[in-house]
């Protein structure tokens, strides 16, 4: 099959299609779905769980590829299947990293399932910014970039506020209150076409913060774990068997390393392989450029965080530091180095029982995540790192037994 | 007074101590997954030792303990920290406790660096294995430990999961091999399984503590973990509860004991679990159903008055199936029977009581087909041996001459043959991974306390069947442990299981998009469509009617009469099947010797008959049988490691440098070997054929679920470091070579990056240069800056010049190789076609040449009649643009992008056909094998995919290449 075969996203479909988008993180896929109208598209974040998502999966992708293929793709398929969409109208996003992982060929696993589900006309889009399977419909140029990128820096603000908070809410509920408060105003702002502004950024996120910081606090030692691993199983609560909400139902404060570090890191990545490998000079250029725009609004976020009680989370750099030595930076793959300075990040800020969510067999995890356990508790001795693999089939009762062994040490 | 209770996967036990922490009373039951009312009766006997205690300290521990703990209100303890609470009260001195139980096993270390580990979800060499492989063995659980205490040879038995092992035993027990001896492999199995699996390279030592069912009833397990580790562990008083104590020291609230019973009730009575529509939904449903079914009836006839037949034996994984057909294709007689292990006594006893009883019906010919046809053919002078998926067939097309599709799942493996125009079109078999099939169901009944046809019936009319998903064994076993804690009924249980049987076969096997792309004319047979469940649950999850013989089970042996049917009318002559009176003199003996022909040292089953003649099976190549050493000349792998062999090392001036041969240096060799050569290093390569590589380094693997080139790995480092090499050289490389043929020419992450996971878990590493840092070799002025970064520490003398100047002999050794593999390809495709022999491209990575990793495979396809060619000397054939026109994945990693190629060259060659080794767990082949199928298929090839691991036995591989070349229409 040739490319020109392929369903086209074209400029006038902006006007007349709705587009799915598979969820992950509730708090930044709201607000990307508002950057998003506010460029002018139609977006849904799809909201479908449950077997049915599992079962149309298996049905369409191969049951060896990872787990959150499978997951996104069955959501996709499973949503077109519902009746709920208007199939003329309707178009699918799935962002692209274009690395040395697997990951980078999930379009096409979707182009094979929808094809095989009887969805073969309807356009996919795919998110990526190296320009790959390009849709004249859909231009990710600057503006959008910066509106995107805006509603990833509130998300990661508003969600670590909220994990640092919840635990500790004298009135139940009062936190995911004031998130959820929070959250349509910055959908507001994003349709106003006021949020991404930096000085407005700089206002919301303080006054987020400072919102956060007023709510009253019970003051109790809780156990504290971290959450990392490969970006959807760690994000998503599909793809971790809800492993959140059991977290917070065990009594403790979890943290989960934001967005912004993942896009930074692979911003990040052509930097290295051009000082390892050499490259285009033009795309080291532009790949700086972007480092010190990431940069800037990184700043604008930690600043905010730095409102007591709370303390800001190492910067990116300062995160990356800390694998000097202990992983190459080279090792770009998935979320490649990044995975290790997060669990060294997180045991230095008292978050020594990690959970390492990744999916059966995945690849780059052998490396960066099991391969390196060794390693990161010679420097963090007292990190109490799990690694647990999410699947199809894996079994709840299991995960959580392992998840309630590493409660009970830190006890 | 404090109780524990520790409700595990399998088991129940109780541990009731005094205020002082003495243990008062103590009880251990299986509970067949009925936990209430087992501890219904463990507390009615509590109650009768101790009638004045009603309310006492109690808290919950155990894998299917955290259900009951939430439902009934009472105070949970995870079970490793209850363990470590009770050792350091009891044993404090203790350094590792190993515990294995029903379906996990631990290991603690104690003391300052604490760290616990269990066995992750993959990795089912626990309690639950040991069951699974005595049933196998047929001998009781206990009786397994006698066994192995007598066993005198020990055979390797892959130790990753429960299903890697069962391949590796199930051949050898239909080879003959002695069940003391696999008894001992087996509990070797478990302890290095564990060992690996969970300590990670961590060492055990010190004082060692043993608990658990497996460990304190079986003395020989404790033995095999005291050799592995070197030490010798004890197994304290009430090892089997600990986790019981350590929960009860924990307890902190009064329960009623009296009360605690209907809590637990009350609590069961409330559960939910995921479930799927019932089978059947009322009797008249089930009763057309039946009916239906009983229409497709094989024709019989009357042996007693029969004067001539032909016999077809089914020698199968756990059974052993008989027809004796007429001339007209009536069935005479038949026999369906366990093999017990051995399937030659239940040949010659069928055989004498046929013989007996009806001596005036004479065989004409037989045919034997089967994992044990080759055994069974010698031992019985067999006229004919067919492959089973030909036997199937043969069969299914004699009841509905236009069938499409046959679906057959018997003991272990799941077939399915896609017919067209009369030929078998396309064959699909399970993977060793999730061969889940009847001999599972089996287990599973067994464990429950069913026999499984009781079994299979009561989940007919389950309401609310579990939804189990469809994975491995494993995986499946915690699913039910879950469903059980769930509250789930035995008969809904057995329910879930049919239909999980069914989605594992259609969703891993067949994977068909629509009902439509299986056919019109389905055929479903083998011994587990014989349970009305799985039929059923089959037609509901493709809402279609299939046709199930009333023979199901005998469908391989009855096609095997009609074939050795076939071949008599074309070959003519007398039936050299052993007749009566030799049949009175029939012996059989086996031993197993150790084969001494060239290194593989591979553990040989002789098994003597009475004629004196030997039968030779373990081998993996024909010497020990012909005693000639095997031909290559038209296998490209041997051509390809003969090259690299003669890469020996040189003396030079700057000493040695190590290099291990595994993943991608299987094709940089050349590279490296030249570099270093031209720099005045001696270059030591780490062995082909050294077999125990990869134990050497097991001890050191990380993640198991990795693939196994790259475990194999571990033990190439190790086997440097051994030699007393302070340098070694194996570079991060995130990409490979640029052939211009995909959109990029990235590694895969493992091949990429597998030196760091080396370098942080291989610790001597550490005390030398290892040099692994990022290279590539795109950029040759990069690369000379980054050689001379890595090696100039190390090596002062070294000047960037040098570097510069000894990478061009690099490359064009590099190329120089390359030429040649191509050269000698063409030189074998030509050979090849002038001789008419169908040629196989075999299909992987370079280090699939490896013979420690494909296990001799090609060797299996030459010794089959073929010519063998590898991907990288056909690739190149195929220009970048006819590729990439075509691809519907992204092409983006080198060795990935040459399976394309080769794939797009064997669908435009009519002689040749394309055989893709996948190793287990590489997870870009999920992506590649997909594509790689396409492509064959939409030119009417057929793809053959053989999926390989640690598993040393090379039945599965050998049915499908036979099905393959029966399909081609070749003989083997």
């Amino acid at each position: 099959m040739s490319e020109n075969a392929l369903p086209v996203f074209t400029k006038d479909m902006k006007a007349t299609h709705t587009i799915l988008v598979p969820g992950m993180l509730p708090f930044h896929f709201a607000l990307l779905r508002s950057a998003l109208q506010s460029c002018g598209y139609k977006a849904e974040i799809l909201q479908n769980t449950g077997r049915e998502v599992i079962e149309t999966g298996l049905k369409y992708v191969n049951s060896d590829i990872c787990y959150p293929a499978l997951l996104v793709i069955g959501q996709i398929i499973s949503a077109l299947e519902s009746g709920k969409y208007d199939l003329e109208k309707t178009a699918v996003i799935l962002s692209q990293t274009g690395g040395g992982c697997r990951a980078s060929n999930y379009i096409y696993l979707l182009r094979k399932g929808m094809e095989k589900a009887g969805f073969g006309n309807i356009p996919i889009i795919s998110l990526n910014v190296n320009g790959m399977n390009a849709q004249p419909g859909f231009e990710l140029n600057l503006p959008m970039l910066k509106k995107l990128m805006a509603a990833v820096i509130y998300g990661d603000t508003l969600m670590y506020l909220a994990n640092r908070t919840r635990p500790y809410e004298t009135i139940k509920g009062a936190v995911d209150e004031l998130a959820n408060k929070w959250l349509n105003k910055l959908e507001n702002a994003f349709l106003e076409g006021k949020a991404q502004a930096t000085s407005t950024m700089k206002q919301l996120s303080k006054a987020l913060a400072e919102d956060f910081a007023a709510l009253p606090q019970k003051a109790e030692e809780k156990i504290k774990v971290g959450i990392v691993g490969e970006i959807y199983i760690k994000y998503a609560g599909l793809g971790n068997n809800n492993l959140e909400q059991f977290l917070q139902k065990q009594n403790c404060e979890y943290m989960l390393p934001g967005m912004l570090n993942f896009i930074m890191y692979c911003a990040d990545t052509y930097l290295t392989d051009y000082k390892l490998y050499g490259g285009k000079f033009f795309k080291y250029g532009i790949s700086k450029m972007v480092m010190v725009y990431l940069k800037k609004l990184e700043k604008i976020m930690l600043h905010a965080l730095d409102t007591q009680p709370f303390k800001p989370p190492a910067s990116y750099e300062e995160t990356k530091a800390l694998v000097k030595n202990v992983i190459g930076y080279g090792n770009n793959m998935g979320e490649g180095w990044l995975l290790t300075a997060e669990m060294l990040e997180l045991a230095k800020n008292g978050y020594n029982n990690i959970i390492c969510a990744q999916p059966f067999g995945c690849l780059p995890n052998h490396i960066a995540g099991r391969g390196m356990l060794n390693k990161i508790k010679e420097i963090a001795e007292d990190a109490n790192i799990l690694p647990i693999d999410y699947d199809s089939s894996a079994s709840k009762v299991n995960q959580e037994n392992r998840i309630k062994l590493m409660l009970a040490t830190a006890e | 007074m404090q109780i524990g209770l520790d409700i595990g996967s399998t088991t129940v036990k109780i541990a009731v101590l005094d205020d002082a922490g003495k243990l008062l009373f103590s009880k251990y039951a299986r509970h067949a997954s009925r936990i209430t009312e087992t501890i219904k009766n463990i507390l009615e006997e509590l109650a009768a030792e101790m009638p004045w205690l009603k309310t006492a300290r109690l808290a919950i521990s155990g894998s299917a303990g955290i259900g009951v703990a939430e439902g009934c209100g009472v105070q949970f303890v995870q079970e490793v920290f209850a363990e470590k609470i009770c050792t350091e009260r009891l044993n404090p001195d203790t350094d590792v406790v190993i515990e294995l139980g029903g379906e996990d096993a631990k290991i603690l270390f104690l003391g300052r660096h604490f760290d616990a580990r269990m066995n992750d979800s993959c990795a089912g060499g626990t309690g639950a294995f040991i069951d699974q492989m005595a049933s196998l063995l047929n001998v009781p659980t206990e009786e397994l430990d006698k066994l192995a205490a007598t066993a005198k040879t020990r055979y390797t038995i892959a130790s990753r999961c429960g299903v890697f092992a069962k391949s590796d035993i199930q051949p050898l027990l239909n080879q003959g091999a002695a069940k003391n001896d696999l008894a001992a492999s087996i509990l070797d199995a478990v302890a290095s399984q564990a060992i690996t699996g969970l300590a990670k390279g961590r060492p055990i030592k010190g004082n060692v503590l043993y608990l658990g069912g497996p460990l304190t009833f079986f003395g020989c397990l404790r033995a095999s973990f005291d050799k592995i580790l070197n030490l010798t562990g004890t197994c304290p008083d009430n090892s089997l509860y600990y986790v019981a104590m350590g929960c009860a020291f924990c307890a902190e609230n009064p329960v009623d004991l009296t009360t605690l019973i209907d809590k637990m009730r009350a609590a069961d009575a409330n559960r939910e679990f995921d479930h799927l529509p019932p089978l059947f939904t009322s009797e008249e449903e089930y009763n057309a159903f039946i009916a239906r079914h009983t229409r497709d009836n094989v024709p019989r006839g009357d042996i007693a008055t029969a004067t001539e037949a032909y016999l077809g034996i089914d020698s199968g994984s756990t059974t052993i199936k008989i027809a004796a057909v007429a001339p007209d294709g009536k069935l005479l007689d038949s026999f369906y029977q366990s093999n017990k292990g051995n399937p030659v006594i239940a040949v010659r006893d069928y055989l004498t009581d046929f013989y007996n009883k009806y001596p005036n019906c004479k065989i004409i010919a037989s045919a034997v087909t089967g994992y044990g046809e080759e055994l069974i053919k010698h031992a019985f002078h067999a006229d004919y041996g067919i492959v089973e998926t030909m036997a199937h067939f043969i069969a299914a097309k004699s009841l509905l001459p236009d069938v499409d599709f046959i679906l057959d799942i018997g003991g272990q493996d799941i077939k399915c043959l896609k017919i067209h125009n009369g030929c078998i079109d396309n064959i699909f078999l399970n993977e060793a991974c999730s061969s889940g099939c009847g001999s599972f169901l089996q287990t599973f009944a067994g464990i429950l306390g069913y026999s499984a046809g009781d079994f299979a019936n009561i989940g007919l009319f389950a309401d609310k069947p579990v939804d189990l998903g469809s994975r491995c064994t494993v995986f499946m076993n915690s699913n039910v442990k879950q469903a059980q804690k769930d509250g789930a009924s035995v008969a809904n249980i057995s329910a879930g299981l049919c239909i999980s049987i069914v989605k594992n076969a259609l969703f891993k096997v067949i994977r068909p998009s629509s009902p439509e792309d299986l056919g019109k004319h389905i055929v479903v047979q083998g011994g587990t469509f014989l349970n009305n469940c799985v039929l059923r649950a089959f037609e509901q999850e493709l809402n279609l009617e299939v046709v199930r013989p009333d023979i199901a089970g005998l469908m391989g042996a009855y096609g095997a009469a009609l074939y050795a049917q076939e071949r008599q009318q074309v070959h003519g002559g007398e039936s050299t099947l052993i007749n009566a009176e030799q049949l009175k003199n029939f012996s059989h003996t086996v031993k197993t010797v150790t084969c001494g022909l060239c290194s593989n040292h591979c553990h040989l089953t002789v098994n003597i008959f009475a004629d004196g003649k030997p039968y030779i099976s373990g081998n993996r190549c024909e010497r020990p049988v012909t005693h000639c050493a095997p031909n290559d000349s038209l296998n490209l792998y041997r051509y390809k490691l003969q090259l690299l062999e003669e890469l020996q090392p040189v003396p030079g001036k700057r000493g040695k440098i190590g290099l291990p041969l595994g993943l991608n240096m299987y094709e940089l060799l050349p590279f490296w070997h030249t570099f270093f050569t031209t720099l005045g290093f001696e270059v030591i390569t780490s062995p082909i054929n050294d077999k125990t590589i990869f134990q050497k380094g097991q001890n050191t693997i990380p993640s198991d679920t990795v693939c196994y080139p790259a475990k194999m790995m571990h033990g190439h480092i190790k086997w440097l470091l051994a030699q007393g090499l302070t340098s070694i050289f194996y570079p991060c490389m995130t990409y490979n070579v640029d052939e211009d043929t995909s959109q990029n020419c990235y590694n895969c992450p493992v091949v990429a990056y597998y030196p760091e996971v080396l370098a942080a878990n291989i610790e001597e590493l550490k005390s030398i240069h290892f040099f692994y840092d990022y290279l590539g070799l795109l950029n040759k002025k990069r690369l000379t800056k980054e050689l001379y970064k890595m090696l100039h520490p190390a090596y002062a003398d070294i000047s960037e010049k040098e570097i510069k100047k000894a990478l061009t002999p690099a490359f064009d050794a590099y190329h120089a190789f390359e030429d040649k593999v191509k050269a000698q390809g063409k030189k074998i495709i030509e050979e090849a076609r002038s001789k008419n022999m169908p040629i196989v491209v075999l299909a992987g990575r370079p280090y699939h040449t490896d013979p420690k990793i494909n296990h001799g495979i090609d060797r299996l396809i030459t010794g089959l009649g073929a010519a063998l060619v590898s991907e990288d000397a056909v690739a190149g054939e195929i220009p970048r643009k006819d590729l990439n026109e075509d691809l519907e994945v992204l092409n983006q990693w080198t060795y990935h992008s040459r399976l394309y190629a080769a794939a797009k060259y064997t669908a435009e060659n009519s002689d040749m056909n394309m055989v893709q080794l996948v190793s287990f767990g590489c997870g870009c082949d999920a992506i590649t094998a997909d594509e790689c199928r396409r492509i064959l298929e939409e030119s009417d090839k057929i793809y053959t995919e053989i999926k390989i691991d640690d598993i040393e036995n090379l039945g599965a591989a050998r049915i499908r290449l036979r099905s393959l070349f029966a399909a081609l229409g070749f003989e083997c």
